[in-house]
C-alpha cells in the first residue's frame, strides 16, 4: 500500500500505450555508450522525462550504466537540480540572489508561502504547486526574478504575481 | 574550409544584408521583459507596410543596460531605444523614415557607454548569436585561421604570456603560464575545459558573453586547444542557464558544419571537438577539480591540489581551465597583438573587466571598464547612483568569497591587487551595490547561509564551519549574542580561512570579516546594552 500522495503523483506519471520515455532514455544512454561517466547527463534526461527521480528509476539506470547504486544515489542527492519527489503540476521559483535578495525579494518569498500555504521548497498536499527557491538565474538585470511554470517574470510585483498564482491554483476569487 | 571559403561567407552576408537592421536584445533578461514580442510585432508593422526587404529584424544579444531593457538598437545609425514595448512598434517602424523619435531613446552619450571599453563585449548585441555568418562577418573564425596556419603553439602561448592576462574567473592566475604548464606537461591526452558554472549569485556575465556571442568562446577554446595541444574541450554551463546551453549547442553545430570544429580544422592537421556539459546545480563545481569530478559523472566534489589540474586534471590527463571571460579575450589579443593589451589597464591587471552591476543602482546592467577604473566612477558615473537618490553604503564584489567595500574607500582602483588590499577580491565580476537600508550584519548571514547550503560536506571546517557561524550570526540578529560572540566569530572565521581544503571554505568568512571590519558598529548595535557592560 502507498500513501495516498504518492498515488496522486503516480497517477499524473502514468501515461497510455504511447509512452516511449523509457525509449528514450535508453537511446540516450547509448549515445554516451553506457559509459558511468555520463551520470549527470543521463540523470537530467531522466528528470526531464518522468519529472522525478524514483528509487526504480535509479536501480534502473545504474544497472543499465553498471554503476553501484550508492554512487547512482550519491550523485542524485549532490545536486540541487535532481529531485527525489514528485514536483507540483506548478511551479514558482523565486531567485534568492543577492541582487534580487538586496530588492526585496525575502519579503516576496514569504508572502507567497502565506498565499500558497506552501513552504519553500515544499509541494502542496494535492500535489498541484510547489515554492522554490533558485540561487540566482542570473536574471539581476530585471532583480527581482521570478520563474512561474518555466515562464521568467522580472521585476516581479507581489499583487501581480499572487493574482497569477490564485488563476493558476484555480482559486479565483 | 579554407580562408576564401570564409572571406566568402563574410562577403555574402554583407551583400544580402538589408540597408536598414533592427536589432532586438533577446538575451535571458530582455525575452523576460517581452523582447520576442517586440520582434514579432515589428515584424507586423514592417510587412504591413511593405517594407520586410528593405529593413531587417534581427535578434541580438545583450546591449549592456539590462535595467532599462527591453532595448532595441537601429543600425547602421546606431540609436538606441530603451523600455521598449510592443505598443511603440509602429513609432520605431516610422522614426525609420521621418527622423527622431526622441521618446524611447536611449541617451548613448552618458557614461554608461562613454566610460566602456568593450573587448570581450565588442559583439554583444551587434550580431544574432544563432547564425555563425553575423560572426564571419565582423570578422571571426579568422584569428584561428591565422594560429593554425602562421604561428606554432609555442608563439601563441608566448603572445598570451607577454599580453599578462590574467583568468577572470576570480583568482587572477597568469593565464599564459598555465597555458603554459598544460603544454609542457605529459600526457596520451589533454583536455580543455571552459568554465561556464557562473554561481556566484549577482553575476551574470558569462551568462550574457554565452547567450550574446558564443562563437567568440568557441574559437577562444580551439585557439587555446592547438597551443597546449589538447583535441578535445567541454564547456561546463550551469542548468539554471537553459538558454545559454540552446545557443552553444546551435553554435557548436553550425561550426562543426562548416569544418570550425571538429577533424582537420582549415584543411590542417589540428583537431578539436567541444561538447557541453550541464551543472545540476552545485555552487562548489565552480572549484576546478569539483568542476572536474562533475564531468566525470561524480559528486562535485574538491580535491587537495597538487598535483594542479594543469597536471593532472579530467581523468588524470593534463588539463586546461579557463573561465568564459577569459577564452572571450583571446582573438583580441591574437588579432591586436600583446602590447596593444598591455597598455589597457594597471601594471599588474592588463585589460578589461566585464562587471554585472546590480542591487540598488540606477543603470543596472553589464559594463566592460578598463582595469584601474576606481568605484566611484563605476557607482556614481557609469551607475548613476541608486535610484531614489538614498546615500550608497557599500558595493559587494567577489559573491559569497568577496567583501563588501565601504562607500569612504570607493576611490580604490578595481585591480587584482587593490580590492584583495581592501578585504574583498576582485571574483568573476559580481557588483552589487547597497545603500543606507541594507543592514550588513544581514548581508553577512545571507552568504554564509548560501555558503552553508551549498558546502559538499567534504572538509569539516567548511562543513561544520558555516552551520556555526550561521548560527552565531542569527543569535546576534535575534539580540541574543555576547560580546565574546563578536570574539569566537573571528576566531572561526580565520580557522575556516586557514583550514579548509578549497576555495569555498577557505573564502567562506570573507563577506563576515568584511563586513566586521568596515561595518563593526552594525554587529555591536545587536549586542546592544551587553557591549557597554563589558567595556
Amino acid at each position: 500500500m502507498t500513501t495516498p500522495t504518492t498515488d496522486t503523483a503516480t497517477d499524473r506519471n502514468v501515461r497510455p500505450a504511447s509512452d516511449n520515455r523509457r525509449k528514450i532514455l535508453e537511446a540516450t544512454m547509448k549515445r554516451f555508450q553506457y559509459q558511468g561517466d555520463a551520470l549527470i547527463e543521463v540523470l537530467h534526461k531522466a528528470q526531464e522525462l518522468y519529472g522525478f527521480l524514483s528509487p526504480e528509476l535509479l536501480s534502473e539506470v545504474a544497472h543499465r550504466l553498471r554503476l553501484p547504486p550508492s554512487r547512482v544515489y550519491g550523485v542524485a542527492t549532490f545536486y540541487h537540480f535532481f529531485s527525489l519527489v514528485p514536483q507540483g503540476e506548478h511551479s514558482c521559483t523565486v531567485c534568492l540572489g543577492t541582487a534580487c535578495y538586496v530588492r526585496g525579494a525575502a519579503h516576496l518569498l514569504h508572502e507567497l508561502e502565506t498565499l500558497s500555504g506552501v513552504k519553500a521548497g515544499h509541494t502542496s498536499s494535492d500535489g498541484k504547486f510547489s515554492l522554490l527557491t533558485a540561487r540566482c538565474l542570473g536574471a539581476c538585470g530585471i532583480a527581482p526574478a521570478v520563474v512561474l511554470d518555466g515562464e521568467v517574470i522580472g521585476h516581479a510585483d507581489r499583487s501581480d504575481l499572487a493574482t497569477r498564482i490564485q488563476k493558476l491554483l484555480g482559486r479565483e476569487e | 574550409m579554407d580562408l576564401h571559403e570564409l572571406e566568402a561567407i563574410a562577403e555574402r552576408e554583407q551583400a544580402q544584408r538589408p540597408r536598414l537592421r533592427i536589432l532586438c536584445c533577446a538575451a535571458a533578461g530582455c525575452q523576460a521583459s517581452g523582447a520576442l514580442e517586440i520582434k514579432r510585432r515589428l515584424e507586423l508593422v514592417l510587412s504591413a507596410a511593405g517594407k520586410l526587404a528593405e529593413v531587417e529584424v534581427a535578434p541580438v544579444g545583450c546591449m549592456g543596460l539590462c535595467g532599462h531593457g527591453p532595448l532595441v538598437r537601429i543600425e547602421p545609425e546606431g540609436t538606441v531605444f530603451e523600455r521598449v514595448t510592443p505598443a511603440d512598434a509602429e513609432e520605431i517602424v516610422s522614426a525609420l523614415e521621418q527622423g527622431p523619435c526622441n521618446v524611447l531613446r536611449c541617451n548613448l552619450n552618458h557614461p554608461f557607454f562613454t566610460r566602456q571599453q568593450p573587448i570581450v563585449l565588442r559583439h554583444c548585441g551587434r550580431i544574432n548569436p544563432e547564425r555563425i555568418e553575423d560572426y564571419i562577418a565582423v570578422g571571426g573564425y579568422r584569428t584561428l585561421y591565422t594560429v593554425i596556419h602562421e604561428l606554432t603553439p609555442a608563439e601563441v602561448i608566448q603572445i598570451i604570456t607577454r599580453s599578462g592576462l590574467r583568468g577572470r574567473g576570480g583568482a587572477g592566475y597568469p593565464t599564459g603560464l598555465k597555458w603554459a604548464t598544460v603544454a609542457k606537461s605529459p600526457g596520451e591526452r589533454k583536455f580543455v575545459i571552459c568554465n561556464a558554472d557562473e554561481g556566484d549569485p549577482g553575476a551574470f556575465m558569462d551568462r550574457s558573453v554565452l547567450e550574446s556571442d558564443p562563437h567568440l568562446v568557441l574559437e577562444g577554446m580551439a585557439i587555446a586547444a592547438y597551443a597546449v595541444g589538447a583535441e578535445q574541450g567541454f564547456i561546463y554551463v550551469r542548468g539554471e542557464y537553459p538558454l545559454a546551453i540552446e545557443r552553444l549547442q546551435k553554435a557548436i553545430v553550425q561550426a562543426r558544419r562548416l569544418g570550425l570544429l571538429g577533424a582537420q580544422i582549415f584543411e590542417s592537421g589540428f583537431n578539436f571537438r567541444v561538447d557541453i556539459r550541464v551543472g545540476a546545480g552545485a555552487f562548489v563545481c565552480g572549484e576546478e577539480t569539483a568542476l572536474i569530478a562533475s564531468i566525470e559523472g561524480r559528486r562535485g566534489q574538491p580535491r587537495p591540489r597538487p598535483p594542479y589540474p594543469a597536471e593532472k586534471g579530467l581523468w588524470g590527463m593534463p588539463t586546461l581551465i579557463n573561465n568564459v571571460e577569459t577564452f572571450a579575450n583571446v582573438t583580441a589579443i591574437i588579432e591586436n597583438g600583446p602590447e596593444w593589451f598591455r597598455q589597457i589597464g594597471t601594471e599588474k591587471s592588463k585589460g578589461t573587466k566585464v562587471f554585472a552591476l546590480t542591487g540598488k543602482i540606477r543603470n543596472t546592467g553589464l559594463i566592460e571598464v578598463p582595469m584601474g577604473i576606481t568605484l566611484r566612477e563605476i557607482v556614481y558615473e557609469i551607475g548613476d547612483g541608486t535610484p531614489d537618490g538614498t546615500p550608497v553604503k557599500a558595493v559587494q564584489t567577489g559573491g559569497p568569497s568577496g567583501g563588501c567595500i565601504p562607500a569612504e574607500l570607493f576611490d580604490t582602483p578595481v585591480d587584482y591587487e587593490s580590492l584583495a588590499a581592501v578585504g574583498s577580491i576582485m571574483g568573476s565580476g559580481g557588483m552589487v551595490v547597497m545603500d543606507e537600508h541594507t543592514n550588513m550584519v544581514d548581508v553577512a548571514r545571507f552568504y554564509v547561509e548560501f555558503c552553508k547550503d551549498e558546502s559538499c560536506g567534504k572538509c569539516i571546517p567548511c562543513r561544520v564551519g558555516t552551520v556555526q557561524l550561521f548560527n552565531l550570526l542569527t543569535k546576534l540578529r535575534n539580540g541574543q549574542a555576547q560580546p565574546h560572540d563578536l570574539d569566537t566569530i573571528e576566531e572561526l572565521c580565520e580557522l575556516m580561512r586557514e583550514t579548509s581544503l578549497c576555495g569555498l571554505g577557505q573564502s567562506a568568512p570573507n563577506p563576515v570579516l568584511s563586513t566586521l571590519q568596515y561595518f563593526r558598529h552594525e554587529y555591536e548595535q545587536l549586542i546592544g546594552v551587553e557591549v557597554d557592560h563589558g567595556s
